[in-house]
């Protein structure tokens, strides 16, 4: 499907105690089944905004967003989100936590056992069999987001959200899970928006970057086309033209064409 | 943190900042993270298993020797103070008296002379009874204005006016009301336990991190799963703090309460035996009423400890 997710013309602005401050302005970005879309910028220019936008977690001021011509009118499991800091409950192991999600999905048309049989496949996707029954706080960070990415996946999304996902954790776990997240979206064909600050990141993984303008008032300034054939690897692409050409374009964007001013984000 | 960083950048309203009143929060609601720090001071030093003997020994007479020295040195103290005879009796003769008392803990004489397990366990009864009203009452009211912003700027000035008033206050409407000593003297413990519960629901509730209540609004969630998959766990800890606070409350004022509706229970015998002059008896009740109270607490830390051991 060409047109699955749609925004159109879509813009927010917050009531702060300050007075109006407008966050997004004139944002038009449509993204196609299956596609892979990476939200790059510094920080503070929207783009975990334009995520919530898109998972319904806010409305927007104006504007309107589409999945599948349909309106998106609050956040729910068909949006699936993968939260910057996991957000595991920890009173939940991550079995129950991946469960809790199961339940909510297909509780109403499958028994328990099926129901524990998907969540067991979603944790088994992730790599994580052997840490099911521990609770979240057993556990290192990067398996944290790991049963974070489970539970999202278990639902079966439409469109998969991650703020972030990768953001606070070390180089090399980084790597590895995105390895593991390519992996994934290729077996699921996953359509899949995140959220990241990495320019790497956004390379390896994206079929589009779209790279947003400085706050406030912020908007899509370009929007990359990366055409690397896939599966991709990190190391034979790290010698790849193509792909130094990418960076290097993504770089240029944010360190010449909108260079930080520090200012403008505190 | 993870909360205040992505309420801040989706610029969504922040719970935190709806605070309840903040400064007699802050005053009678302890975190509870403290309260682990208590209990880690309270507990012996874990001693690994298979250490030596002698190891053991020494890691055991660390951990008691300080608060036996202190006894000691308390006792010691009492000892020389009361040494020259005078009013206050002495260590010896309170040790005497108090074995003749514990002796026979649960006589009947009459309804004004009863053993002082009898009082004892009276006074815990309206403690029970009071507290209990209160924890209906006040946790359901704390989840309340935990969730609506409009009915805690509603009711928190009164919570702060009613608060701050001496519980002993409020038992002559209770005589009123009740026309007899008893259920007065339960109510002034509903009255001052019910605070205390209010207060740390809703300052739970309210501190529910914001990436929680995301989860449950992406996995779109029925109300009845919010309540016990997230919210209920997550203010357990708080309401267990308000219930350990409340208790604690509720202790001191029942044996003034007692003092002055009468009956049985541990502050009517304090007083009868004020009236008696038997000092001795006093200074056992003191005794007898911080040991219970000490239990008390350390009964429910223990429970918190387990409880937020299996939810957490």
């Amino acid at each position: 499907m060409e047109k699955f997710v749609q925004v159109q013309r879509v813009g927010q602005t917050f009531d702060t105690k300050k007075g109006k401050f407008v966050a997004l302005r004139d944002i038009d970005l449509t993204i196609k089944q299956g596609e892979f879309i990476a939200l790059i910028g510094h920080s503070g220019c929207g783009k975990s905004t334009l995520l919530n936008l898109i998972a319904g977690l806010t409305k927007p001021t104006t504007g309107v967003l589409l999945l599948e011509d349909r309106e998106i009118a609050g956040p729910g499991p068909e949006r699936a989100v993968v939260f910057q800091n996991h957000s595991l409950l920890p009173w939940l192991t991550c079995f129950e936590n991946v469960y809790l999600a199961v339940e909510r999905v297909f509780g109403d048309k499958e028994g328990k056992a099926k129901l524990k049989e998907r969540t067991a496949a979603a944790i088994n996707l992730v790599g994580l069999d052997h840490a099911s029954a521990k609770y979240p706080n057993e556990i290192s960070g990067g398996m944290k987001q790991r049963v974070g990415i489970a539970r999202a996946l278990s639902m079966q999304p439409k469109v998969l959200l991650m703020d972030e996902p990768f953001g606070a954790l070390d180089a090399l776990t980084r790597a590895k899970l995105q390895d593991e997240l390519m992996r994934i979206c290729e077996a699921t064909k996953a359509t899949t928006v995140m959220v990241t600050h990495d320019v790497d990141e956004a390379v390896l993984l994206s079929d589009r970057i779209v790279m947003m303008t400085n706050g406030p008032a912020a908007t899509i300034g370009e929007i990359l086309e990366v055409d690397l054939p896939r599966p991709r690897d990190r190391l034979t692409l790290a010698h790849n033209p193509a792909y130094i050409d990418y960076r290097a374009a993504v770089l240029e964007f944010l360190y010449e064409k909108q260079a930080h001013v520090e200012k403008v984000a505190a | 943190m993870s909360a205040m960083t992505m309420s801040g950048e989706f610029g969504l309203e922040k719970p935190a900042s709806r605070n309840i009143s903040s400064q007699p929060v802050a005053e009678i609601a302890a975190e509870p993270a403290k309260e682990t720090k208590m209990e880690k001071t309270a507990t012996l030093p874990a001693v690994e298993p298979g250490t030596p003997f002698a190891e053991k020994l020494a890691n055991f007479g660390r951990a008691v020797l300080p608060p036996v020295l202190g006894m000691v040195v308390l006792i010691g103290i009492w000892y020389i103070a009361t040494m020259k005879g005078g009013s206050i009796p002495g260590p010896i003769q309170t040790w005497d008296a108090a074995s003749v008392l514990f002796a026979d803990p649960f006589y009947r004489n009459g309804p004004n002379d009863q053993g002082i397990g009898w009082n004892v366990l009276s006074s815990l009864q309206r403690v029970g009874i009071g507290f209990g009203f209160a924890a209906l009452v006040g946790i359901p009211l704390g989840f309340i204005l935990g969730r609506s912003a409009f009915l805690s700027a509603m009711i928190n000035p009164i919570i702060s006016l009613l608060r701050p008033v001496s519980p002993l206050a409020w038992l002559p409407i209770g005589l009123l009301v009740f026309k007899k000593a008893d259920p007065a003297a339960t109510y002034t413990i509903f009255i001052c336990s019910i605070w205390p519960m209010i207060m740390n629901t809703a300052q739970g509730v309210q501190r529910v991190p914001q990436d929680y209540l995301n989860v449950a609004r992406v996995l779109a969630l029925s109300e009845w799963k919010v309540v016990t998959k997230i919210l209920f766990p997550a203010v357990l800890p708080y309401m267990l703090t308000g219930i350990r606070l409340s208790i604690g409350t509720a202790w001191l004022v029942i044996v003034a309460a007692e003092m002055l509706t009468g009956g049985v229970g541990i502050g009517f015998w304090v007083w009868d035996e004020w009236n008696n002059l038997k000092v001795e008896h006093i200074i056992i009740a003191i005794f007898v009423i911080g040991i219970v109270g000490l239990i008390l607490e350390q009964a429910l830390i223990l429970l918190a400890k387990k409880l937020t051991k299996e939810s957490a």
